[in-house]
Formats: C-alpha cells, structure tokens, sequence
C-alpha cells in the first residue's frame, strides 16, 4: 500500500483533531483553566448535527450554521454561570468543576438519548475520491478538513486582527495587565470558553457523519483533545494545529504498518515523550506549563 | 483630583496599607517614596482597581474603589505596572493598540503622540515585545499608557532595573507627559530622581504615611538624606 495512503488520511482525520485541541487550548490560554468537559461538548455537538439531520433535515455539514452560534452562546452562559466562580482557585477545584460539568452533560444525554449508538447516514457517507495511486480518501473526511481549513483561518484572523481577538491574545499573555488596559478580562473568559465551545462543538458535528453517536463518545477526544494541547504547548492556538495533524498522522500510520489496536499506545508514547524531553511542548514557552 | 481617606488595602488577611491619607491636585506630580515592602505597588494596585480596598478614594468628587478596574480606566485613570508587564508575544504597535482598547477619537493621534515621545518605539514598531531590553519595554509600557489618553497616570517603578541613560530618558519623558497637562502619581526606589522632578512628595513606611513635603522639603530632610539618600 502507498505511503500517501495513511498519511492523507491522518492529515484528514487529525484536522478535526486539531480544531477539538485548539478550542481546548484557547480556553486554557485565557482562563488558564483545563476545560475537562471539552470532549462531552464535542459530543454535545454530535448528538445537535444528529438531531439537525434526522428532525430538521438539514445536512450535517451545513447545520453548522445553527450549531456553531449555538454552542457559542451554550458555552459563554456555561463560563458565565459556573467556570468563571473557580478562575481564581486552585487547579484542582477547576479539574472538579469541569469533570463535573461534564459528567452531567454525558449522563444527561444518557438519560434523554439512551445508550444506543445512533448513526448519522448521509448520502455521501460511504463514499470516496478516488486519487491516481489507488489512493481513495473518504469523502465526508474531505469535506468536514475543508470546512476545519476555513473555520481555523477565519480563527486566525479573529485573533490576529479583530479588536475582540486582539484582547483575548492580551488577556492570555498578562491577564493583569489586560485588565488595566480597559479590557474587561471576566468578559473575555466567557468569550473565549464560548469559542472553545463551539469549536468542540463543530468538531463534533463535523466526525458525527463518520463515528458512532453515543453519550459517551467524547471521553476518547477529550484524552486526544489534552495530548494535542500539551503536545502543541498549553495555550498555543498555533501548536495546537499542528499537535493534531501529528497526531492523525501518528494514528493513522501506526494502524496501517502495525495495528489498529496499538495506535492509541503509540500515541501515548509520543506524549511521555514530548513530555520527557520538551515539556513545554512543540510551540510552547519554557516556563509556561 | 484624587483624594484618598483612611485607606486600607493588602492580600487576602495581609492588611499592607493602613489608614493611608493621600491627594493629588490636577497637574501635579507626585512621588511615593519608601523602601521595598512599604506599600508602594500596594497603593497603585488599589487605586486602579486591581485589588480590593476600603476606605475612599475619589476621583473628581466619584468614588472609584467600589468601581472594577476595566471601569476606573475609563476614567481616565491609567496604571503602568511595576515590571512593565507588556504582552510578549505581541509587537511593539500591537501593544499600543492594546493601550488604546477603549479609545474611540484621536487613536492616531495618540500613536503619533507616543512615537515623537519615544522615536525609538516607531523604529521597533513590529518587534515582538517580549524580545526588546528592560529599557525598551519600559519605553512601550510608557507609552501604551498614554495611549489610553490619561488623565492620571499612576507609575510604577519606572526606573527599576534601567541603565543610568534609560532612566534619564524615562524621567525626562515623565516630564514632557506631565508638562503636557497629565497628573502624575509616581512610585520609586530611586529617591533623588523622583522627588527632584515632583511638587510634593510621600514618604511610605510599613504601610504608613511618615512624612511628607515638597519635593526640595523631602529632598533636604535629614532622614530622607540618612534613610534613603545615604548621606
């Protein structure tokens, strides 16, 4: 089999990846806060392109529209109702919190949606493009990189050059300081975990066409979403991209030279590894963990 | 004007101001003296909002400690932290753009105010700020203050850890502001320098106003001489 093979796809795959990581990362940036209920709003996001597809009928890729605002303003009321009573304690009373808020996201959605999986079938979902090679990428991971490309550029530009994006990079470099600058740093906290939260959520809608939808489904991305952030450099938008593109590379070639079964320990070893020789992670700052 | 009655501030339990009296008249300048410990960045923190006080401090007849810091700086009221605290990983303009998050008139006109005050800022205008020297960033957290258009700026230490030629230029530059029509509160270790260039003066111990004066009262005091002076 090609060597382009694997790795398009982990390319493919490790977008959506990249956009869960990099919605953790920009919380964690501003609020300084490791968000651990990233995984269940990933899934949250999964069951609303569902429930968009099947009651509503609208494609789940363009639903988008109604999820991301959705999920926006979910999340900022979320920031502005509990998260923002932890920012100035401990970690730990902030892992609580959100393991907790998380908890009773996935066992709500337990109760509401049941156990059973659902699966969202569209037209396209089995289908492939076919590349010269024999190379054949998955038609639904195509569209939902494309739609990971323009959400992440039109992230860029919100950070690098909007008013609001501008105060967000002030609030996460010196919170402080951002204050005394007239930025109203409790706002930008609920901004921010509102972005996070539509990104987990976008992502979410964007794999619900090519995974099971269970209510337990995104405790397997949170643990993905935290080793790209670490990978990337906690609070780097920037290294969070990358960190999961490397890590849809690294799944998708250790199950196509070794095994399925071993890609998540192959993952992990990258991890330790990163954290054993560069502990501040690929984009992060020395001091900064 | 700024008029400060009984204050008391600190950290958590840690009461560090005790029943501080202070004012300022419009286009003074002021200096805060006192050693490491005193109170200093304490007093600066709670009139900008950073931490919580009690007792009052007005500002033009309206009380500001009952106000969150993101409000007292559209008072006009601006706070250049001690350590500089720029934002490193953001060029030199992007940081002055940060000065002037609430500006709505004359932006330009207050980025072009700061470059002739700073022409070296206008050469570095997109070096990231984390990568410029100490004197440089004192320079940039100078000037992203002004550009949040001040009508007190409140100094922190702006000569700590400065070059003999980095100070002049920092306290040249407080003159020009001040001479400029802004009130300054200024906060310093560096006793000759600061009094020299103020009207009036506060000697700060253990959380306490000890003394106070005109600059050249403070300046010939025996125990400022033998204190803080070494003579």
């Amino acid at each position: 089999m090609s060597f382009l093979q694997p790795l398009l796809s982990g390319i493919l795959t490790g977008g959506v990846y990249a956009l869960a990581g990099m919605g953790m990362s920009l919380v964690f940036g501003v609020m300084n806060i490791s968000n651990f209920a990233h995984g269940d709003l990933m899934m949250l996001g999964m069951y609303m392109a569902f429930f968009a597809f099947t009651l509503l009928h609208i494609d789940p890729y363009v639903s988008l529209v109604l999820i991301i605002p959705t999920a926006f303003l979910f999340g900022f009321m979320v920031e502005k109702l509990f998260i923002n009573r932890v920012i100035h304690h401990p970690h730990q009373n902030q892992i609580l919190l959100t393991i907790g808020l998380g908890l009773i996201m996935s066992n709500t959605a337990l109760l509401a949606f049941t156990s059973d999986p659902k699966i969202l079938t569209t037209t396209y979902s089995s289908s492939a493009f076919n590349l010269p090679g024999g190379i054949s990428l998955s038609v639904p991971l195509l569209i939902s990189f494309l739609i990971t490309g323009v959400t992440i550029a039109i992230l860029y530009l919100f950070l690098a050059k909007s008013r609001t994006g501008m105060a967000l990079r002030a609030t996460s470099q010196n919170r402080e300081a951002a204050q005394l600058m007239g930025i109203n740093v409790a706002k930008m906290s609920a901004i921010a975990f509102g972005i996070g939260t539509a990104l987990a959520a976008t992502a979410g809608a964007l794999i619900a066409p090519t995974y099971y939808i269970h209510p337990l489904a995104g405790h397997s991305f949170l643990l993905k979403a935290f080793t790209i952030c670490v990978l990337g450099g906690l609070g780097s938008v920037v290294g969070a991209g990358v960190g999961g593109i490397i890590i849809g590379v690294v799944e998708a070639m250790s199950s196509t030279y070794w095994s399925t079964d071993w890609k998540d320990v192959i993952v992990f070893v990258l991890f330790l590894a990163v954290l054993l020789f560069r502990p501040q992670g690929l984009f992060g700052k020395k001091g900064g963990e | 004007m700024l008029d400060i009655q009984n204050l008391n501030a600190g950290y958590g339990e840690m009461p560090v101001l005790r029943k501080l009296n202070i004012t300022i008249a419009d286009g003074e300048i002021v200096s805060v003296v006192g050693s490491n410990g005193a109170g200093k960045s304490t007093l600066l923190k709670a009139i900008s909002g950073i931490i919580k006080s009690t007792g009052i401090i007005t500002w033009n007849n309206e009380l500001l400690h009952t106000l969150k810091a993101h409000t007292i700086v559209q008072r006009g009221i601006v706070h250049v932290p001690e350590g500089r605290k720029i934002f490193p990983d953001m060029t030199v303009v992007e940081n002055l753009m940060m000065g002037g998050y609430l500006c709505q008139k004359d932006c330009q006109q207050n980025l072009d105010r700061v470059f002739t005050l700073f022409p070296k800022l206008a050469q570095r205008r997109n070096q990231l700020g984390g990568t410029m020297s100490g004197g440089e960033q004192q320079m940039l957290a100078i000037g992203r203050g002004l550009m949040g258009n001040p009508k007190l700026l409140l100094l922190d230490e702006p000569s700590l850890g400065l070059s003999p030629l980095f100070t002049e230029i920092v306290f040249g530059a407080i003159r020009t502001i001040n001479s400029s029509g802004v009130t300054v509160l200024l906060v310093e270790q560096n006793v000759y320098q600061s009094l020299s260039i103020s009207q009036r003066g506060y000697v700060i111990e253990i959380g306490r106003i000890v003394l106070t004066g005109t600059g050249e009262e403070l300046l010939n005091n025996q125990e400022v001489k033998k204190a803080f002076l070494g003579m």
